[in-house]
């Protein structure tokens, strides 16, 4: 026992990070991005457009609150429409923050040290982002609190057996867990900013939300303890809230949505997409920040490769769902799946079909995940992919479901634009607030990969 | 016992220092003694003789009260407080409940996992003597130290700076209060 333990911290670290980095050095240019005061110019941009997009995202809840959902294009039979696509597509960006996270810290790939600060980071956000969309979705988002039982003079609640209340549960506890987690991750790396800067103000908002830490070797060994049963809880978590997003189709009895293979299905593609939004933030970040020794080539091929394996998953899930439609003796399952390939919405089904089938499988080259560009196009690709399976679940099976009578087309207007590119917009206004407010990578945990973190035992 | 010193401290630059530091401390007989590192040590925790702690036991009771009242809260108002019968079926459907009571469990147990480390930890505690040392602030950087505190009964003020010497520290400096 006690020497299989040790075979798994052995070769690891040098390959992971860059030789030649000292606890100092790593400190230094990790907190250094924070507590400088130039800032680069690319955070400029991406921070500008980030504001122009949150300020569009306002005018459109603006408009949204003055006329109400019409706007959007919800047009009876199809009234999640974009709302719910954009919903389902953020959640499942979360997903691989937590992945990195929680899974990969219990199945000690050490690798994730590096990336796991900002990605946790991208699932808040993107949680965030998610949760607009049912909220405003709901016509009149000041009642929102109906949502959750409380005693009321109406002496009315929520129904139990509901999957949309379940949703309701399911993503407030991931967005509160994740919140967690993130903040007991940062507790240290918070302390060490508290004592680098030379700015007073810095000094005393770091130091309070540092709580007084002080590296002592007592507080390490519960904080451990607490990082081990934080991640073994997160881990089910996030297997189970694109499983319960998952059964707001599946419960209903709508062709092309009554499937047991959706939860699996789900959660792949959600890790799927997240991975790829990983990607398509570390690229150009560790190119900026010079953090190519830290976010080394390693960490995007390993994470090409999950992109990869789950691509694979998600591929093989359409394939079973047009064998399904095939096999089953239902006619309306039958004439959803035909109507996907053929019908109103083939030209997204087919897009979607070479950006998660076709796509993928190019990731088995080494030459395209060794080379940062390609790769970046790559996860581009994969979030366009996956936003259109979203929105080819959803609108073409209510568009056209049982009742011939009531079919109508839907199709996205401005307003359905311009909330979407808005919360990229919010995404990417929090995101790169926390990169020049926060540490991006965790550095406590690039301090423990380093050859020097390890005790020589034994002398003499 | 109240003294003018919380301790002296020693500051090291390698963990591999800090460990062995921390042990022949405590082989001389020294308790109330505590180390500093910019990352944690598992050696350090075993030299130190740093017991399991009780946070999984936290935990645990965090989630089963979390599992416990989201199912019982489900079932006062799907059965007793706001029944809506549906075709005939139970109002007692459990299976529909489940979800919700894995929610509500990881989210208290979640919740007692980091109220637990600031408990267990005594957090937040924004002022610490430790922090009167100027070179403290490298125990959050590079530097590791292991601190003697004056409540130990072998602690003396000449002493334990003299023992702290022999480890081959980089400095020992005492620590006010």
């Amino acid at each position: 026992m006690a020497d299989e333990l040790q075979v798994t911290d052995q070769p690891a670290p040098e390959k992971i990070i860059a030789p030649g980095y000292t606890f100092g050095t790593v400190t230094d240019q990790i907190a250094t991005v924070v507590l400088t005061r130039k800032t680069p110019v690319f955070w400029m941009v991406s921070f500008g457009l980030g504001l122009v997009l949150l300020l569009l995202f306002l005018l459109a809840v603006g408009v949204l609150f003055a006329k109400g959902v019409g706007i959007w294009g919800l047009r009876t039979p199809v009234m999640w429409g974009f709302a719910i696509t954009n919903f389902v597509w953020w959640v499942g960006i979360g997903h691989a923050g937590t992945l990195i996270s929680a899974i990969l810290l219990l199945l000690n790939q050490q690798w994730r040290n590096s990336i796991n600060r900002f990605a946790e980071a991208m699932t808040l956000f993107a949680v965030a982002c998610a949760g607009m969309f049912p909220l405003l979705h709901l016509g009149r988002p000041w009642l929102f609190y109906w949502l959750f039982p409380y005693p009321n003079t109406m002496k009315i609640e929520p129904n139990f057996r509901s999957p949309l209340v379940w949703d309701v549960f399911a993503v407030s506890t991931y967005a509160t867990v994740s919140l967690l987690f993130w903040y007991v991750g940062l507790m240290p790396d918070l302390a060490t900013l508290r004592d680098r800067t030379h700015n007073r103000l810095a000094r005393f908002v770091y130091g309070i939300m540092a709580m007084g830490w002080r590296g002592s070797a007592k507080h390490w060994s519960v904080y451990e303890t607490a990082s081990l049963l934080l991640a073994g809880l997160a881990t089910p978590l996030v297997l189970s809230v694109h499983t319960v997003v998952s059964f707001d189709f599946t419960i209903g009895i709508v062709p092309g949505w009554h499937s047991t293979f959706f939860p699996p299905y789900f959660v792949a593609g959600a890790i799927y997409s997240g991975f790829a939004m990983v990607l398509a933030l570390a690229i150009p970040l560790r190119s900026v920040y010079g953090l190519k020794g830290l976010i080394t080539d390693k960490h995007l091929d390993n994470s090409a490769k999950v992109m990869l394996a789950t691509g694979l998953i998600v591929g093989f899930a359409y394939l079973l769902e047009a064998f399904t439609g095939w096999y089953t003796s239902d006619v309306f399952e039958h004439a959803v799946t035909v109507n996907r390939m053929t019908g109103p919405y083939s030209f997204q089904y087919w897009t979607l079909v070479a950006c998660n089938i076709v796509a993928p499988n190019f990731l088995w080259f080494k030459k395209i995940r060794g080379t940062p560009w390609l790769l970046f196009i790559w996860s581009l690709i994969v979030l366009v992919g996956m936003w259109l399976e979203r929105y080819v679940i959803i609108v073409s099976s209510l568009a056209q479901d049982n009742l011939v009578s009531s079919w109508r087309i839907f199709e996205g207007t401005r307003w359905d634009w311009a909330t979407y590119l808005g919360t990229i917009g919010l995404f990417l206004f929090l995101f790169f607030l926390f990169i020049r407010l926060l540490p991006m990578i965790s550095i406590f945990e690039v301090r423990t990969l380093l050859p020097q973190a390890k005790i020589e035992e034994e002398r003499g | 016992m109240k003294t003018t010193v919380y301790g002296v401290i020693a500051e090291f630059d390698s963990p591999t220092a800090l460990v062995e530091a921390a042990r022949a401390a405590r082989e001389k007989g020294y308790r109330k003694l505590d180390a500093y590192s910019p990352f944690p040590i598992e050696e350090l925790s075993e030299a130190l003789h740093l017991h399991r702690n009780r946070l999984p036991l936290i935990v645990l009771i965090g989630g089963i009260i979390g599992g416990i009242s989201g199912y019982l809260l489900q079932y006062f108002v799907a059965v007793l407080y706001y029944p809506v019968n549906v075709g005939g079926r139970p109002l007692h459907s459990w299976p529909s409940f489940v979800i919700i009571t894995f929610e509500t469990t990881i989210l208290c147990a979640a919740l007692a996992a980091v109220l637990g480390l600031l408990g267990l930890c005594g957090l937040p505690m924004p002022y610490h003597p430790v922090f009167n040392v100027p070179r403290f602030a490298f125990a959050s950087r590079n530097r590791f130290f292991l601190c003697i505190e004056a409540t130990d009964p072998l602690f003396d003020a000449v002493k334990t700076v003299d023992f702290l010497e022999t480890l081959e520290p980089k400095e020992v400096s005492e620590v006010a209060h």
